[in-house]
């Protein structure tokens, strides 16, 4: 029987993770497909789960009453979506809606949480590689935030700075 | 140091605030050679002089193309100028990109806002050399969908197989189907030898700090890193001073540098 193990070894997030690790993370671990359109999660919904894109784009979005959807974020194939089942209340902060046909592997994170607590060698190492998706999350939103290319932004550039010398 | 009168023979409307030029040289001038990345000093008579850097094919003298944002005084007066009105240009002046030596490598373009237009001459030229390049790809990063530059070009581009186009936007809509996200989120997804590979970046200063940071991630060598800066450049052959950038003046000694060459003055604030 064909196992996604194989796949989950090979990809970046989990690549050099002990083979035990793996084996167990692969227990919790099956294939999911989203059309599009359809969301992988709403903001407030149990997060039960994250995921690793294997095809297709999701865009993250934040719901406002004024503007209804407002998208912050794609995330494409080989890259992860979803931290909020590892930090209580275990509760989603953003929708997630496939932008095309989306197929993905589905972690199961209540079942890893109960692992990482029984050993938390394997919780330190996953971790460790969600505080780095999560650290290149907060610059990228940060960066974001400046607004770099507005020519109001008062942030130096080709644009910004000649608004200095309101002349040009 | 005069400046020669062109003539605007078309203006296109790039987006809301975002126009180009193109211009015609009068009085028996006729072609115009430059080497991508340099600028020229547009003079509205009567308004005043701006550097503005040289947004066309280079491999075409006959026009002079200038991608234009209107944010003050000379640029929103240029922003109204019409088909036959006159303007003054002075130039080429500057360091340009790095294109000769870039030959046989990789070719990284990252790209913010209107930063776009001073590498669109570059793009011209490694396509017109295609087969002296390695893989290109160029990655552009903008504020919204309605602010993206040339889209018309990139969506050409993007059909070549030999090239890899990504654009991406700060703040998407909810219509916008391409990416969301800061321009720094596509350098891992493109494909290119670090090694040998030549980037060459042009947008405000902070996003192309955030850029440096992730090429020298992926193993983009420093040496092999060019930026574009920008000061306030006035005689544009470095004997007035207001451009100076360190020991450097940026209209004579850049406007791109090697990242190695300033990278000691890169990061102090109050340069």
């Amino acid at each position: 029987m064909h196992t996604l193990e194989p796949i989950l070894t090979e990809h970046p997030f989990l690549k050099g993770l002990n083979h035990a690790y793996i084996q167990l993370i692969t227990g919790c671990a099956r294939n999911v497909r989203f059309e599009p359109g359809q969301f992988l999660f709403r903001e407030g919904e149990e997060a039960n789960e994250f995921y690793i894109i294997r095809h297709g784009r999701v865009v993250m979005e934040i719901f406002t009453p004024e503007r209804t959807a407002i998208p912050i974020q794609t995330v494409e194939e080989g890259e992860i979506i979803g931290w909020s089942w590892l930090i209580p209340p275990y509760h989603w902060h953003f929708d997630a809606q496939a932008v095309d046909m989306v197929r993905a592997i589905a972690l199961d994170g209540k079942c890893l949480r109960n692992k990482c607590e029984e050993d938390h060698d394997m919780g330190y190492e996953l971790l460790k590689r969600f505080a780095h998706i999560m650290e290149q999350r907060l610059q990228a939103a940060r960066l974001q935030l400046l607004d770099v290319y507005h020519p109001h932004s008062g942030v130096a550039g080709p644009s910004a700075r000649a608004l200095k010398n309101k002349k040009r | 140091m005069l400046p020669h009168p062109f003539t605007v023979e078309r203006v296109r409307r790039e987006t809301h605030d975002t126009f180009t030029l193109e211009l015609k040289g009068t009085n028996g001038i006729g072609g115009f050679s430059f080497a991508p990345g340099q600028f020229n000093m547009l003079y509205r008579f009567g308004t005043g002089e701006v550097p503005i850097s040289i947004s066309g094919d280079p491999e075409r003298s006959d026009t002079l193309v200038h991608t234009i944002r209107a944010v003050g005084t000379v640029t929103e007066s240029m922003e109204r100028l019409k088909k036959g009105d006159i303007i003054g240009v002075r130039g080429p002046f500057g360091r340009g990109w790095p294109v000769l030596e870039a030959r046989g490598c990789d070719v990284l373009i990252v790209a913010g806002g209107i930063g776009l237009a001073p590498l669109r001459p570059v793009m011209y030229r490694l396509l017109s050399r295609r087969e002296q390049y390695g893989k290109i790809a160029i990655l552009y990063g903008t504020r919204t969908p309605s602010d993206i530059l040339y889209s018309k070009e990139l969506e050409q581009w993007r059909s070549r197989f030999d090239l890899q186009v990504r654009v991406t936007v700060d703040r998407g809509e909810k219509d916008w189907k391409g990416h969301i996200g800061v321009v720094t989120t596509l350098i891992p997804r493109a494909s290119f030898d670090p090694h040998e590979a030549v980037a060459m970046i042009c947008g405000p200063e902070v996003m192309m700090r955030f850029t440096i940071r992730e090429l020298e991630k992926r193993g983009v060598r420093r040496s092999n890193i060019h930026v574009s800066m920008e000061r306030n450049m006035k005689c544009g052959i470095g004997f007035c001073g207001h451009c100076q950038y360190g020991p450097t003046f940026v209209c004579k000694d850049g406007p791109v540098f090697p990242y190695e060459k300033i990278e000691h003055i890169f990061r102090i604030r109050e340069i």
